[in-house]
């Protein structure tokens, strides 16, 4: 797309912004204790100001309300959209967007401020606009804009109950890596498997056989971990091992709290672990709170499957 | 019948951890919960329309995650609180057969507007953050 058509392009889109995508539209139903409980059952929430009629006549309110999370789901449109929503400026934008190749779509955020409760009985009242449009960005998923509707509610008495800014990125799809989407079944996730070069395979063998060994110097005997193939002592190349009664003490931990990587367990502490052989090791503590872990702490290790797939040395207070 | 107990910002600390709360993502709740919130779109109770976006079943909607996520904040407050507002930023899709796991975390008390601020996760246990947002609750004034 050359600069000039980049300009004709923006635009025409940045003209929506302002548009009315629906103007004040009472809700079909009014607020109701049919709506509400069903909601309720589902999302399995049980507070009583939602479906107790007994208990909120005695609550502050005096009555039930709606929970406030609903307050878009009475305007909805209904079964209608199963063939199709009728068109309005937004769905204009986003025709807009895909004839210029911004095909995919990703509700990003969402936010709903409440000002004052429903009850049933009340009937909401939505006005919906297009808010603003962002300069065009690049993002993870390709470039694209973010475009945010602002819906506003009222109730019948006119008053302000509630607004909803959404924010959507309308963005150029990117080759598709082939994604775990594809796949028919989820595969629950495994750790990041262990890299395996020359000088390391060994260790991980062992180590999927239940054992952590440590490499020595058949020269000088010095004990060394990780894996490499020189003595730092000695520079003898060449080298044994032996295995690990895993027991050691805590030198230093820490807790990886952001971000979580599928596959792993949380809580998640890290700590190097010194040896009784003498030698350090890095490893997961795990059997205790994250508050109880500290420098010093004598620990025993175990070689355990953590997943599917992997064996790993983790550590218990001993 | 009445013994629902609901906090005050005397009850509360910055830093208080909420209890988390792992829903099990069932194509019942994935459906149930876009028709509890009128919500047709086929990508919710269609499996082949939802796979025709490249996923590989049917997904939550938003409106079902806004739900849970207020439930989360009000089962640890107490029914008398009143929701504020609600700020989400959405994520990985929630699809059957996955389990997302709510955690949150007090962030902020004002005790003149008797408001408190919770940072809410949803991270579900195949793709991760499903959604990352905070609440605002008004609590009641103490007696
Ligand atoms: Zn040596």
């Amino acid at each position: 797309m050359t600069t000039e058509d980049l300009k004709a392009f923006e635009d025409k889109i940045y003209a929506f912004v302002g548009r009315e995508v629906c103007p004040p539209t009472p809700a079909k139903d009014a607020v109701n204790g049919a709506m509400i409980r069903q909601w309720a059952e589902v999302i399995g929430d049980t507070n009583p100001a939602y479906t107790d009629d007994t208990w909120a006549a005695t609550s502050s309110r005096g009555q039930t309300i709606a929970p406030p999370a609903m307050m878009y789901v009475w305007g909805q449109e209904g079964f209608a959209v199963t063939t199709g929503r009728a068109p309005d400026a937004q769905s204009e934008l986003v025709n807009l967007f895909n004839e210029h190749g911004y095909s995919g779509v990703l509700g990003t955020n969402v936010k709903q401020e409440y000002f004052k409760e429903t009850s049933p009985g009340d009937t909401v009242v939505m006005a919906m606009t297009i808010d603003n449009i962002s300069e065009r960005k690049t993002t993870g998923r390709g470039p694209g804009y973010f475009f945010e509707t602002l819906a506003t509610f009222t109730n019948q008495h006119g008053e302000k109950i509630g607004t909803q800014r959404f924010k959507v990125l309308k963005f150029i799809p990117q080759e598709q890596p082939a994604a775990a989407a594809s796949e028919e079944t989820l595969q629950v996730p495994t750790r990041i498997a262990s890299p395996r070069g020359h000088d390391n395979k060994w260790w991980w063998e062992a180590c999927d056989a239940g054992k952590v060994l440590i490499q020595r110097c058949k020269n000088c005997q010095t004990l060394r971990h990780p894996p490499r193939p020189m003595c730092g002592e000695c520079q003898s190349m060449e080298w044994d091992s032996i295995e690990s009664t895993l027991e050691g003490e805590i030198l230093s931990h820490t807790q990886i709290h952001h971000p979580k990587i599928p596959g792993y367990q949380y809580p998640l502490i890290c700590a190097v672990i010194k040896l009784a052989e003498g030698t350090n090791f890095m490893a997961n503590v795990v059997g205790c709170e994250p508050s109880d872990v500290h420098i010093g702490m004598k620990v025993k290790g175990v070689v355990e499957q953590v997943d599917e797939k992997t064996m790993l040395p983790q550590f218990y207070p001993a | 019948m009445s013994d629902y107990k609901t906090l005050t910002c005397a009850d509360v600390s910055i830093g208080d951890k909420l209890p988390p709360l792992d829903i099990d993502i069932t194509t019942g709740l994935v459906v149930c919960g876009a028709l509890a919130t009128r919500d047709f779109e086929p990508v919710h109770h269609n499996k082949a329309a939802a796979v025709a976006t490249g996923l590989p079943d049917v997904f939550m909607n938003i409106l079902t995650s806004q739900g849970l996520m207020t439930r989360f904040a009000t089962d640890w407050s107490g029914p008398e609180a009143v929701v504020k507002s609600l700020d989400l930023r959405l994520g990985a899709p929630n699809v059957p057969g996955m389990v997302m796991t709510m955690t949150g975390e007090v962030t902020a008390i004002d005790s003149d507007n008797s408001t408190v601020d919770i940072a809410v996760v949803g991270e579900n246990n195949i793709w991760g953050m499903h959604m990352q947002g905070s609440v605002q609750l008004a609590l009641p004034q103490e007696a």
